[in-house]
């Protein structure tokens, strides 16, 4: 196990969490002996690069904000160009167990994408509402889009494998949602194979979720279109990766 | 038409050509994104010194008031230049990210070579 952990990138995009991200990153390394974690702070304004240093970590500054999809696709990069294998996403607010990344990694074993999954079971995470629909409809298309089930689409907690690390270091979106659905929808396409696995979920250290009923319309527009434009675009494909790198 | 709206419209598209030539003399604009002005200027220009193009376009096409298709077609070169200007504006977007991105990996190069080599200034982490 510890060989692969030696082969793997721990990603964190960080948007000011200064209070918080010291705590992950040594949580991370403890539980999650030989691994490397990059913190990818997004143009905070806050001393989180100071603070993610301080705790071990290897920082990337992105000098201005661009979302977790381009905080991820420097870490994608970065990847590729240290020569690790794998890459595991992981939020900076606490939020995702670093305890459950082995398992991630073991299931790396028989797919290229590995998520989290928060309502597989394990854990007691809950939303209600049409936010609850929007991810039952996002889930249900997204599994046929993959060919396989998937209950949560949204989760930020994943584990990418070299195919999809190669992929993702190119193609990996910037745009709203794109982190997570067209993400998704890109590595299917490519014909990378997909899997979940149950994780159990923290609460948020700072901040609660907003039970704004327009936020909430608003988020299933946005995942709507965000859903139906990773369908109808052209596919990226992995053998002209290959060829092109 | 009076003498004067014939003289109104002749100078109003003679001033936009005037302007849009001399941005481009002085470099303010590049070609690529002129053409549709120009283009613009001069149809302004040429329906300006012969207003019987525009009565006989517009009876081709079947509108019965011509100064409906000066704004149609106003209105279309409009939009067209705003949807180019969004697609611009997207390219730039995954551009200045890539550059973003970059600027970070050689960062943290960098970091790399001066903590091997000992010359690590001590560059205040803000």
């Amino acid at each position: 196990m510890s060989e692969r952990l030696k082969r793997t990138l721990i990603v964190m995009p960080a948007f000011n969490e200064e209070e918080v991200v010291g705590d992950v990153v040594r949580e991370v390394l403890r539980t999650l002996p030989g691994v490397h974690c990059l913190v990818v702070n997004d143009g905070s304004s806050d001393s989180t690069t100071a603070v993610a240093r301080a705790a071990g970590a290897t920082v990337a500054e992105l000098p201005y904000n661009l979302g977790v999809g381009g905080a991820m696709r420097l870490g994608f990069r970065y990847a590729i160009e240290q020569g690790f294998d794998n890459v595991v996403q992981l939020d900076s607010d606490g939020q995702h167990d670093p305890r459950s990344v082995p398992a991630l990694l073991d299931a790396l074993d028989r797919a290229d994408l590995v998520i989290g999954a928060r309502f597989a079971g394990e854990g007691d995470y809950e939303v209600r509402g049409p936010r609850k629909w929007a991810m039952r409809f996002l889930a249900a298309t997204l599994s046929r889009t993959a060919g396989t089930t998937l209950t949560d689409t949204t989760s930020g907690f994943k584990a990418m494998g070299p195919r999809t690390v190669s992929l993702f270091a190119q193609h990996y979106p910037a745009e709203y949602l794109g982190d997570t659905i067209e993400a998704l929808v890109i590595a299917a396409r490519a014909g990378c194979t997909v899997t979940q696995i149950p994780v159990s979920m923290r609460p948020r250290a700072g901040g609660k979720p907003s039970h704004n009923p327009f936020k909430a319309a608003a988020y299933l527009g946005r995942a709507f279109l965000a859903l139906g434009f990773a369908l109808i675009r052209p596919p990226a494909s992995l053998r002209q990766e290959a060829a092109s790198v | 038409m009076s003498v004067t709206s014939y003289v109104f419209g002749v100078a109003a598209a003679l001033l936009t050509l005037f302007v849009v030539i001399e941005m481009l003399r002085r470099r303010q604009l590049r070609e690529r994104h002129a053409i549709w002005w120009l283009i613009a200027g001069f149809l302004a220009l040429l329906i300006g010194l012969f207003p019987v193009i525009l009565e006989w376009a517009a009876s081709v096409v079947g509108i019965d008031t011509p100064t409906n298709l000066v704004f149609f077609i106003s209105i279309a070169i409009l939009v067209l230049v705003c949807i180019q200007h969004s697609a611009e504006l997207t390219t730039l977007e995954s551009k200045t990210r890539a550059l973003a991105e970059d600027a970070a990996l050689h960062d943290l190069r960098l970091r790399k070579l001066e903590a091997l080599a000992g010359v690590g200034t001590e560059r205040g982490d803000s």
